[in-house]
Formats: structure tokens, C-alpha cells, sequence
């Protein structure tokens, strides 16, 4: 499977707010509010600006999450990243 | 128009045309001391009209009308001229008003701090209300309303819309027995929301209904079953007041941050309860031990 690449939000697009297990995402472009759970408000904030797949999101979020050298990792980020390409969060670069 | 009337509830100006002359003098009845100005702009528009000319004399029917139309809205017969015109004041506002974030909600005040009360038709939200509106003395409960609360999207205060409280059902004889029958409107009986009957909020209500109060209490009743509390965490309380308010989405990020803000600078419950003498209790002890 090829590692898709995607671009996060141009910088000032979302406006994210913590309100405790869940976080609310208001898309400036569409006026949408989404309702997300983790790994969401992670991955959105391990993106930075340049293009990414999940590969390199797996190597940057294994800092703040114990994967534990899991393979299963990647897929579920691959899937996660296209649930956020779905809502419009993040782009397919 | 053959028949009208202008009546100020909280921030709205409302002007209720008629065809007929029944829904006008019940509605100036109920809002008679209501502030009153007559050359204010009106915010919202309501027309009761006949479908046809003809209408008016052989078989009388109300339309609801006004800047907002809802093709579905059904003709009422004539005696429930009153029910069509608060259907229709409720309609203008849900749809049209943007200076505030709308809350479909009940709420009272206490030194300046407001209790919200959320719920679907049922949960008792109103007749909470309207039985913390009546306890104790003057200078206890402050009713702001019984089905619309407004938070204002930049200072995140509640402001009321004490529109005459609409009583339904078993809440008629419940309220009925503590308040005085001049308070009371007409019974109208067999409704499609069943018998309802109209309660003019105290003098004390109406002449305050500009001044703001800090969100302190959001409850989420339910009315039945075993007496309850769940804490609620913001999140839900988040996803609630989005279905429970009618004007989130027109308002876009003020809407958005108004509702993150009230969320988390106030404390969140559902709770149930059996009869309203319990909810009551319920609503003081949360009161006392939580509000901030």
C-alpha cells in the first residue's frame, strides 16, 4: 500500500477547542463544526506544514503515544488521515 | 392588516397583524404591561391571515405568517387565534434573529446569575421555570423565560425573552393553584400540543427582562423516573446546546465561541425526577452546591 500524502489546513483555518474527551473544530472556509475524538486533535496538530503520510505521523506521534513498535499503526492512521480528508480538515497533497 | 398590535418581549419587537380581532385583544391582554413603543422599528413581523377573502366569515381559520414561512404550518381554527400568534412569535424568532445565539431553553435569575434550562417539549424545562418564577417572594427567582434564552455572543451573558409562559396540560393545574387567576389567559382547550393556558410573568419579571445574567447553572431535565444527577461533561453539554439552539449555524465562529465559552465557564447536569416538587429541590440543591 502507498503511503498517501496529506496537507493539513492553511494556518488560521481551524479554529480547535479542547471541551474535555471531545474537541470541537471550526472550519473558517465551510462554517462547519466538527466534533472529534483522539487521535484526531493529534494528528491534525503532528501535521506542520509541509505534506505528510502516515508514516512519518507514526514516527512523530510515537513520542506522545506508546505504540510500542505496533505495525498496526500505520494503516490505522492511513485511515484516520482520510476520515480528516473526508471532513475537509486536511488535504490529499 | 385589519387589526394589529406592537408588543416588546426581552430585545424583540414584534408586530402582530390579524384578520380578525380576537387574537389581538388576547395577545393585548396578556402583554398589557409589557413595555410599549409605538414608533420603535419591529424586528419580527407576524401575519394571522384568512386563506381566502372569503375565509374570514364562513369558516374561520388562522394562517400563521410573517418574514419567515413555513410551508407546513397548519391552519388552526379561529378560537386558537392566540396559540397561531405565540406559534408565530416563537417562528420569527427561532428563524430570524441573529444579535444573539438562541437557546430553545428556559431560564431564571438569582443576583444576577441565570440557571438555563434545556430539554425537548416534555422535560418539564417550562414548568421548572415557571414554579421557580412563582416561589418565595419578590426578589427570589427571576423568570427570564420559559422557551427562548439568549446569550449574547460577545460578553457570553443570558438575556431573557419573558414571553407570557405557556402552560401545558397537567403544568396548568400545577402553576394555576400558586398564582393569582388574573395572571391567567383564556383555556385553550384540545390544541395539537394539547390544552394549553398562558401565565403573565410577575410585574417584577417583565420590568427587569433587559437586564443581563452571568450563565452560573445549565441543567438538562427530565421529567419521569427516579430522581437523578449526572454530571455532564463539556462535550456533550457542547453537542446539546448546538441541536437546542435554532440560530448556531447562521452565526457561524460567534455562534461557535459563544457556545465553547458558556460550556466551559458553566457547570453542566441531566437531571430526572418524578414530580415537579422533586425537580425543584433538585434545582436548588445544584443550585447551592454548584452554580458558579
Amino acid at each position: 500500500m502507498t503511503d498517501r500524502v496529506y496537507r493539513a489546513a492553511p494556518p488560521g483555518a481551524l479554529r480547535i477547542e479542547p471541551l474535555g474527551e471531545l474537541t470541537a473544530i471550526f472550519d473558517r472556509r465551510s462554517m462547519q463544526t466538527h466534533l472529534v475524538v483522539s487521535p484526531m486533535p493529534e494528528i491534525l496538530e503532528a501535521m506542520g506544514v509541509d505534506p505528510c503520510g502516515a508514516a512519518l505521523l507514526a514516527s512523530r506521534l510515537a513520542a506522545s503515544f506508546d505504540f510500542d513498535g505496533d505495525d498496526d499503526v500505520q494503516p490505522i492512521l492511513a485511515e484516520r488521515l482520510d476520515e480528516l480528508a473526508a471532513m475537509g480538515l486536511v488535504e490529499r497533497a | 392588516m385589519r387589526h394589529s398590535t406592537r408588543i416588546a418581549v426581552g430585545p424583540v419587537q414584534f408586530r402582530i397583524g390579524s384578520d380578525w380581532a380576537e387574537p389581538i385583544a388576547a395577545l393585548e391582554r396578556l402583554y398589557a404591561g409589557y413595555p410599549r413603543d409605538e414608533a420603535r422599528p419591529a424586528d419580527a413581523t407576524v401575519r394571522l391571515f384568512a386563506a381566502r377573502p372569503w375565509r374570514r366569515r364562513l369558516r374561520p381559520s388562522v394562517h400563521i405568517g410573517g418574514d419567515f414561512i413555513v410551508p407546513d404550518a397548519l391552519p388552526l381554527p379561529l378560537s386558537m387565534g392566540l396559540l397561531a400568534a405565540e406559534m408565530g412569535m416563537n417562528l420569527q424568532v427561532a428563524l430570524g434573529w441573529r444579535r444573539h445565539m438562541l437557546l430553545h431553553a428556559s431560564a431564571v435569575a438569582k443576583d444576577g446569575r441565570a440557571l438555563i434550562m434545556s430539554g425537548e417539549s416534555g422535560s418539564g424545562k417550562s414548568t421548572l421555570a415557571a414554579l421557580l418564577g412563582e416561589k418565595g417572594g419578590e426578589g427570589d427567582w427571576r423568570l427570564m423565560g420559559d422557551e427562548f434564552t439568549l446569550i449574547d455572543p460577545a460578553a457570553g451573558d443570558a438575556f431573557a425573552f419573558p414571553r407570557a409562559v405557556s402552560l401545558k396540560n397537567d403544568a396548568i393545574a400545577e402553576v394555576a393553584a400558586h398564582v393569582d387567576p388574573v395572571r391567567l389567559g383564556p383555556l385553550l382547550a384540545a390544541t395539537p400540543k394539547g390544552d394549553i393556558r398562558h401565565l403573565i410573568p410577575r410585574a417584577s419579571a417583565i420590568a427587569a427582562m433587559h437586564e443581563p445574567a452571568r450563565p452560573a447553572l445549565l441543567l438538562f431535565p427530565r421529567f419521569g423516573g427516579e430522581t437523578a444527577i449526572e454530571p455532564m461533561g463539556e462535550g456533550e453539554a457542547f453537542v446539546r446546546l448546538t441541536e437546542a439552539s435554532t440560530n448556531y449555524v447562521a452565526l457561524g465562529e460567534a455562534g461557535f465561541a459563544a457556545l465553547t465559552r458558556l460550556v466551559r465557564e458553566t457547570p453542566a447536569f441531566g437531571i430526572s425526577y418524578p414530580d415537579s416538587a422533586a425537580g425543584i429541590a433538585l434545582v436548588e440543591q445544584l443550585w447551592a452546591e454548584t452554580a458558579r
